[in-house]
């Protein structure tokens, strides 16, 4: 019933993208070297934190649930700051695809900078497109086993040093290095490895676009967030149609120079495409010359001529390589460049083009910055106001109090206390607000407590009302618990309730 | 029915499959997908044959790995008890008056004493170690048989008024019913009361009474008597109430709280940690008793001057447990 030809699967059909250069290539190159180094060398920034905390300037001390971040240590329980770090991310997504689409995708996403990675790698080594499309096509020579092998080995070099850096976050990484080389670290440290040198190869390599296209969700997700007012990578068709090339072209444009009028300044004076002229009644060539240059340079192997699509990474390579024809052929740049869809009617219809920064600058995108800046700000105020005392007080609530025989009245409270510095510091403990009440601690003599270096402490503290007393007397005391840092003096309170005996 | 197309407005071909004119667009899936759909499968027969996965009657087929949940966690408990032998080989050789000294295994016994008064005692003392009406309050600073950790340790160990140990604490406090009248009960009863609030045990209305009958184990001052494990009168804590009927019914028929001997059930180890833990919660005594504790204490007290005499394993597998047996040996020579 069903037509044999039809097949429900389809192989990947391999794409050999061109060398380009231009503007948009540049910037590429630099933010890739920006993205790799800052990943390749973080972990091995040194950064001094005292004899007893580890040196290294970026590290998630997962076994001692710690993360170092320079000059911030964050503890477990100020994971909000990690929480708040994400919705940055996830706010600033939205900014940015609101603004430039799927600028994430094009310059700085991992797969796109490691393809184009193994891409310059395949390239110096197999040529250029041409080039690399015959060895594909070609017959399994030595010649082409030895390229192909020798791409695929650096290209696994590559993977491995990929893997390899991502671990060494996790760990002092000269230590790990060591390890690893001498096959002393721990077996995750080599799974890990393995698992990331697999992806990297894999995805980088042989699955690239595919990732994009079958695996990411971030497309279909930014389907959502794009709207006409957003600048995205196009093809300006009311300018480029109907395309066409060679000496026909070259003959009907001269005609219509000498007889078109001049629109908006624009050089060269040809009547909008696809529009009949006017006074001649000639419909013109479009500016596109149909030489494929945009085709042949995108890695995710599409063609842009056929507008806005979900396979598209707006990585602008093609912008670049239009702009090299155009130049050639001496036609205005920007045939193929950043545009909003809402720009097409009016540009169609003969006007100037608006400004990026016009479509960067509006509403919806203020509102995404300010969101963006608002939660950035609530954590630089929150690190900047983390106090460099903490203490949490839990109050022992079976029982609520506890008669002792001289008929005085006591409290116990667990009192957690945290030392964030690299030194061991002692606090005093005291109470105010209700006097007459006697502060012990469990275990200790006097009324300060030693904490060892970096770590917290749980102590039991008692609070006793002599018998006869107000606070012994009432159900309920309002106390303030303070912590004295004995060496600096620095203060901080926890309000409490003292519960007295229940007179009834 | 099978009319393939170029579909106009997406360009894409059809399938040729139509239903009531709804047809469908050939987007073929890539054919890695395949792969790795035919390859979730293959693992799916290995995973099959390597773990267990088929239910059975009795229970699931075993897998070639023979992995098994329950044979990890058994093996986690046992390493966590190896890696604890020597901290729990400490606790029954050190003098339990030291173990503060040493933070490991202080730590180590507070949170194994609180696991054992959990599943042990938290049924008549509660949860929180508050007690109730006839048993007592283990926060508070009233020790019935003292408050040392020795004398907690020697309680739970051998347990009060049981029969089931020879060497439980005993007393009995006898039925005054069957010798005063009910007024000399009455008149007993208020004089308690009164004791407290600074009354002369054997003056006032009844203290002639008080003096017949109640001094011989509460003292002349009323103050109690640890070994008889006779409360103190003249505190302000009451183990079974001081209103006139609690009171009355303790003079009439005499009250008798027993305690399991927990050394029959509890290793010495669990004893150990148990007493340290009921000491830290606030009312014990560090002060030396009377008569229990032998004088050889000095020797305890000067130990942590010099830390390196401390007679604790400082590390697990350390052998110092046997140098902490030989220091009690001295303090037990020094004793006799």
């Amino acid at each position: 019933m069903s037509d044999e030809s039809t097949s429900l699967y389809a192989a990947r059909e391999p794409i050999f993208p061109r060398r380009v250069s231009g503007w948009y290539r540049n910037l590429k190159w630099w933010i890739m070297l920006l993205t790799l180094g800052i990943y390749y060398i973080t972990p091995w920034i040194r950064w001094d934190r005292g004899p007893s905390l580890p040196d290294q300037a970026v590290l998630v001390d997962l076994a001692n649930r710690r993360f170092y971040f320079f000059w911030i240590e964050i503890w477990p329980h100020e994971f909000y700051f990690v929480a708040g770090l994400l919705v940055m991310a996830g706010v600033g997504l939205f900014l940015f695809t609101a603004a430039l689409g799927r600028v994430w995708c094009g310059y700085t996403c991992p797969q796109t900078v490691w393809v184009d990675l193994f891409l310059l790698v395949e390239r110096k080594i197999q040529g250029d497109r041409n080039a690399r499309k015959r060895l594909h096509d070609a017959r399994w020579t030595p010649r082409k086993v030895w390229l192909k092998s020798s791409t695929w080995a650096i290209w696994l070099l590559i993977a491995v040093a990929t893997g390899g850096a991502w671990v060494f976050y996790f760990a002092d990484a000269p230590t790990l290095l060591v390890d690893l080389v001498t096959l002393n670290a721990p077996a995750v440290a080599y799974i890990t490895i393995g698992i990331l040198t697999a992806t990297t190869f894999i995805f980088g390599g042989f699955m690239r676009e595919q990732v994009c296209i079958y695996m990411c969700p971030w497309p279909r997700i930014q389907g959502a967030m794009m709207d006409d007012g957003t600048l995205t990578v196009a093809y300006r068709d009311w300018r480029g149609e109907p395309r066409g090339k060679g000496l026909k072209r070259r003959e009907a444009a001269a005609d219509l120079r000498t007889v078109g009028p001049q629109i908006g300044g624009r050089a060269p004076a040809i009547p909008m495409p696809g529009v009949p002229d006017t006074n001649t009644g000639v419909t013109g060539p479009g500016d596109c010359i149909d030489c494929n240059a945009c085709v042949n340079v995108c890695p995710m192997g599409i063609d842009i001529r056929d507008g806005q699509q979900m396979a598209c990474i707006t990585c602008a390579l093609c912008i670049d390589a239009c702009d090299e024809v155009m130049a050639k052929v001496n036609l205005p740049r920007g045939l193929i460049d950043y545009v909003a869809l809402s720009d097409a009617p009016r540009e169609a219809a003969g006007g100037d083009p608006i400004p990026a920064w016009r479509h960067a600058v509006r509403p919806r995108n203020l509102l995404y910055l300010g969101l963006w800046s608002l939660v950035g700000l609530g954590l630089l105020f929150a690190l900047f106001i983390r106090p460099e005392i903490e203490m949490t007080v839990a109050p022992i609530r079976n029982p609520t109090f506890v008669t002792l025989s001289d008929g005085s009245v006591r409290n116990a409270y667990d009192v957690r206390l945290l030392n964030k510095q690299a030194e061991p510091r002692q606090f005093l403990l005291s109470q105010s607000m209700a006097p007459g009440l006697d502060l012990d601690i469990e275990g200790e003599t006097g009324n300060t407590v030693t904490v060892p270096t970096d770590t917290q402490r749980l102590v039991r503290v008692y609070l006793t009302a002599p018998a006869g007393s107000d606070a012994a007397a009432s159900e309920r005391t309002d106390v303030r618990l303070w912590v004295e840092d004995m060496a600096s003096g620095e203060r901080a309170h926890t309000d409490t309730t003292f519960n007295g005996r229940d007179l009834q | 029915m099978s009319d393939r197309r170029i579909d106009p407005v997406t360009g894409t071909e059809t399938t040729g499959h139509s239903w009531d004119g709804i047809e469908e667009l050939n987007n073929p899936l890539p054919r890695w997908w395949l792969w790795a759909f035919y390859g979730t499968i293959l693992w799916g027969v290995i995973y099959v044959i390597l773990f267990p996965a088929w239910p059975m009657v009795t229970g699931a087929t075993k897998g070639v790995l023979g992995w098994s949940t329950r044979a990890n966690v058994a093996a986690e408990i046992a390493a966590v008890e190896e890696s604890q032998a020597a901290l729990r080989a400490s606790l029954t050789e050190v003098d339990l008056r030291l173990i503060p000294e040493n933070e490991e295994l202080h730590s180590f016994a507070i949170n194994a004493g609180a696991a054992v008064f959990r599943t042990n005692c938290s049924q008549c003392h509660g949860s929180g170690a508050a007690g109730a009406l006839g048993y007592p309050n283990l926060l508070d600073d009233a020790w019935l048989w003292g408050g040392t950790v020795e004398d907690i340790a020697y309680t739970v160990r051998h347990g009060i008024r049981n029969e089931a140990d020879p060497d439980a604490r005993y007393s009995e406090m006898p039925a005054f019913g069957e010798i005063l009248t009910d007024e000399e009960i009455a008149t007993l009863v208020a004089h308690v009361q009164s004791l407290p609030s600074g009354q002369d045990p054997l003056s006032g209305p009844g203290g002639e009474l008080f003096d017949l009958n109640c001094t011989a184990c509460h003292g002349m001052d009323a103050a109690g008597m640890r070994e008889l494990g006779a409360p103190n009168l003249t505190d302000a804590i009451w183990l079974y109430g001081n209103s006139d009927e609690q009171l009355t019914e303790v003079i009439r028929y005499g009250p008798f709280g027993v305690m399991p001997p927990w050394g029959e059930r509890l290793s010495e180890a669990e004893v150990a940690a148990v007493s340290v833990y009921v000491h830290g919660l606030g009312g014990g005594e560090t002060q030396v008793g009377e008569n229990d504790v032998p004088e050889g204490a000095g020797a305890i007290d000067a130990a942590p001057s010099d830390p390196d005499e401390v007679p604790f394993p400082d590390e697990a597998g350390d052998t110092g447990g046997e140098d902490a047996a030989a220091v009690i040996e001295t303090d037990e020579a020094a004793t006799q």
